[in-house]
């Protein structure tokens, strides 16, 4: 579509569009080259500041907190599944007073802010002088909400398969359980995996709140590193190597739920279209 | 239910500043994402390649970055440039800059939504890039933007609370500041949640009524 | 394209994982730094001790103490401590643990008869502390643990074997700030939650949007240094700490207006214990162990202190 919203250029078009570029390449370098000034400057890079990081030992620091995130975010995102599906079967159920209660507890949990949630599992057992360690405080926020989050869409993945498909399993005289099994369940768990991938994604980068609780992951690992007064304090170096480490990781993550889309909307051994896997759609269901 | 009130009641100070904060870290960093976020998807569709790759590039590398790590580069790495930056200031930077990726994309999708035909036709009327895009696309695909860009606000409304961890008074920091005074941990938070439910369901169930009333048949 | 993308981010990864396949051993120090110990120079990051004598006891006379018994048959000890401040409670990135609260705390352990070896240490949280002693995870706690009478309900305390007060880090050549009065106009910081927040506060010693607060102590000073904010207040041992690590950039006002009594946190029955641990302070007080450990520690920041007057209960 993106491509009718302008004529092939012609001559002048081209060297106007060309000028523009140009421009906008002039302005980036400029832009790119003050901050780099400025690192040069205040000698971001100096001996001092990236001493550290030739040592194993602070290199084991961030592999630790790079563990830290990945242990997190695998445990949360196998209890969110779990507590995803459970929401989703509850709201696609015939029974009002099971139904009713769901809505709201996926509204309820979706409507919190994360880190309020991770803080009731954080203050709230200090209170009472029970004893729960951060990485639980951080896995039972993470679950809460990207479970209701995983619920939605779960119950989007079964109504996006074409009514025709139960109509027929009813007509053979299917039950209902046995019609969401054996019929619907397949068809909508290939539709829906490029979404779950994503908000996979969306969680592990949420297990960046951890530090907040002084959980160690991979932020609060690079804040240690970065806040050795005795090295100059070298954030800038830190969070960059952070940075890097976490686009790398998300953009693998996000590369692979995309060729899931594309590979799920040629394969047609489903009938209901992928949900899609896009940054839109992770929105629309209120990830951040 | 007297330590319950009294959570509230006896630190109403602190709730209002906290509020207040972050309604007002909110709409700032709304136009300022919308803004952006619309001058980013202009630039992805634009005919210009350097500025599409320049969109997508942004685009990509923010999608994947934690919003806590850009508010604690803005926070503690850039004042080692010498660049000082108060902490509203920052958070308002932050919050807009990882928004906006996500409006951008908002808008993208929606534009890819009018038909094709709309665009050929103002094309061949002899329209320029930007009277398609001003005049004829963006109006239509207003539609299909409205709702899920609600969405992306909505988001952004409880991501405002990360700021609490970079030194901004705002909802997300009123536990922290309760425990300092004593205040019972559960009441306080029970309130952040009723505060929040208070702001955020009116613009969900609005959302959703757009959504339903809008809902394009394809 | 996608081509292009899938391979930068295999290539960033894998740069990355390499990198940390070859790191050297060893503590990072930072350059310019001999690496003596109980030198006037503190910088560096790798711990060194204040160089003062521990040798284990070889006969411990101690009977009636449930937690004596418990270390004894376990054969080591476990003591809770802090990680992130410099010369009190320290690790350094090669995990080695310094500082004054540390080596009071290998004291104590050496007059039970247990080496350094013998030490488990764990990391625990301020408001973490009363349950895990009362739970018995730790031994004993030694961490700018101050002695208040409603901790005395949870837990008993030997000591003091410190005496901080609530003070003010600032930078060297900022000459404008002489005490808690000088604070008007001017940006402090905090850990969030912290007692010495709540009093710059409650007394209005600067005005309400002057006041940043953060989690970690090393970020304030961190700001402290970019000139964002003026003033870090806590404790002053703890400021002595960073004052001590950041040589020639920062001070320490000296001039404190509070009162915190660091004890040595144990459990709240345990009588036999407190008396041996105050007994073993009051020993080490006496042949100069403490004022070596403090010198080598502490004592690098420039300010100089004397052991308090125990208080038995």
């Amino acid at each position: 579509m993106t491509n009718v919203l302008y004529d092939v250029p012609g001559p002048r078009a081209r060297i106007r569009n060309r000028v523009i570029g140009a421009i906008t390449t002039v302005v980036v370098v400029v832009a790119i080259g003050y901050v780099v000034a400025r690192f040069v400057a205040t000698a971001q890079f100096s001996d001092v500041r990236t001493a550290q990081f030739q040592y194993a030992a602070v290199q084991r620091e961030l592999v630790d907190g790079l563990l830290a995130t990945l242990k997190a975010a695998a445990i949360a995102a196998v209890l969110a599944l779990v507590f995803g599906a459970l929401l989703a079967a509850a709201r696609l159920s015939d029974r009002a007073a099971v139904r009713v209660p769901a809505t709201w507890i996926v509204e309820l949990f979706r409507a919190i802010p994360l880190l309020i949630l991770i803080f009731f599992f954080y203050y709230v057992p200090l209170q009472y002088k029970l004893h729960l360690d951060t990485l639980w405080a951080l896995v039972f926020g993470l679950t809460l909400y990207n479970g209701s989050v995983l619920a939605e869409i779960f119950r989007a993945g079964m109504l996006a398969v074409p009514r025709g498909q139960s109509e027929a399993a009813y007509a053979v005289g299917l039950r209902k359980s046995q019609v969401m099994r054996l019929v619907l369940l397949p068809q909508a768990v290939r539709a829906m995996l490029p979404a779950i991938v994503s908000q996979l994604v969306v969680l592990l980068k949420d297990t960046a709140l951890g530090f907040i609780i002084t959980y160690p992951e991979l932020l609060y690992a690079a804040k240690q590193i970065g806040g050795r007064g005795a090295f100059d304090f070298p954030y800038v170096s830190s969070y960059l190597l952070a940075g890097a480490i976490y686009v790398g990781i998300c953009g693998a993550l996000s590369a692979f739920a995309a060729w899931l889309q594309r590979r799920m909307g040629r394969a047609g051994r489903t009938a209901a279209k992928p949900l899609a896997a896009d940054a839109v759609a992770a929105v629309e269901r209120g990830g951040p | 239910m007297h330590t319950f009130l009294h959570a509230l009641t006896a630190n109403g100070d602190i709730f209002w500043r906290g509020f207040k904060t972050t309604v007002e870290l909110f709409l700032i960093a709304a136009v300022g994402s919308l803004l952006l976020g619309t001058v980013l998807a202009a630039a992805r569709v634009s005919p210009v390649p350097v500025l599409r790759g320049i969109g997508t590039g942004y685009v990509q590398v923010v999608r994947n970055t934690p919003l806590t790590l850009i508010f604690a580069f803005l926070v503690f790495a850039v004042p080692k440039l010498d660049i000082g930056i108060d902490y509203f200031p920052s958070a308002c930077i932050a919050l807009v800059a990882y928004t906006s990726a996500f409006v951008c994309e908002v808008v993208r999708s929606g534009i890819n939504t009018v038909a094709a035909g709309q665009a050929e036709a103002a094309r061949a009327l002899g329209m320029t890039f930007a009277q398609v895009l001003g005049q004829i696309v963006l109006p239509q695909a207003f539609r299909s933007i409205v709702p899920p860009l609600m969405s992306v606000m909505i988001a952004m409304l409880k991501n405002t609370t990360i700021a609490a961890g970079f030194s901004v008074l705002e909802a997300g920091a009123i536990p922290a500041y309760l425990a300092e005074r004593g205040e019972n941990q559960f009441a306080t938070l029970i309130w952040i949640t009723i505060g929040f439910l208070v702001l955020i369901a009116p613009l969900a169930a609005l959302q959703r009524r757009l959504e339903r009333k809008w809902a394009v048949a394809r | 394209m996608r081509v292009h993308r899938i391979g930068l981010i295999a290539t960033v990864v894998t740069l990355g994982l390499g990198a940390a396949a070859c790191g050297k051993s060893g503590t990072p120090t930072a350059p310019g730094n001999a690496g003596t110990s109980g030198a006037a120079v503190g910088t560096g990051d790798a711990c060194s001790s204040s160089g003062a004598t521990l040798t284990p006891a070889t006969s411990v006379a101690l009977t009636g103490s449930p937690t004596y018994d418990k270390i004894k048959s376990a054969g080591k000890v476990v003591i809770g401590v802090k990680a992130d401040q410099p010369n009190l409670g320290y690790k350094d990135a090669n995990g080695q643990r310094c500082g004054f609260d540390i080596e009071i705390a290998q004291l104590i352990a050496a007059k039970l008869g247990l080496g350094k070896d013998k030490i488990e240490y764990k990391e625990i949280p301020s408001a973490n502390r009363e349950t895990s002693i009362k739970g018995g995870e730790i031994g004993y706690y030694v961490g700018t643990y101050s002695i208040t009478a409603k901790r005395k309900a949870d837990v008993a305390f030997a000591g003091p074997y410190f005496v901080a007060g609530q003070d003010l880090l600032v930078r060297k050549d900022d000459a404008s700030i002489t005490g808690k009065d000088t604070l008007k106009g001017k940006k402090v910081c905090s850990a969030t939650g912290s007692t010495p927040l709540q009093r710059v506060r409650d007394q209005k010693l600067t005005e309400d949007q002057n006041i940043s607060e953060f989690k970690t102590y090393s970020e304030c000073v961190s700001q402290l240094l970019d000139k964002r904010i003026d003033a870090v207040t806590t404790d002053d041992a703890i400021l002595k700490g960073y004052a001590a690590q950041n040589q020639g950039k920062l001070r320490v006002v000296g001039q404190p207006f509070s009162t915190e009594k660091y004890g040595i946190g144990l459990a709240h029955d345990d009588k036999a214990l407190r008396n041996f641990v105050n007994d073993a302070l009051a020993a080490a007080v006496q042949d100069g162990t403490w004022q070596k450990i403090y010198d080598g520690t502490l004592g690098r920041s420039g300010s100089s202190a004397s052991a308090p007057a125990l208080e038995r209960y």
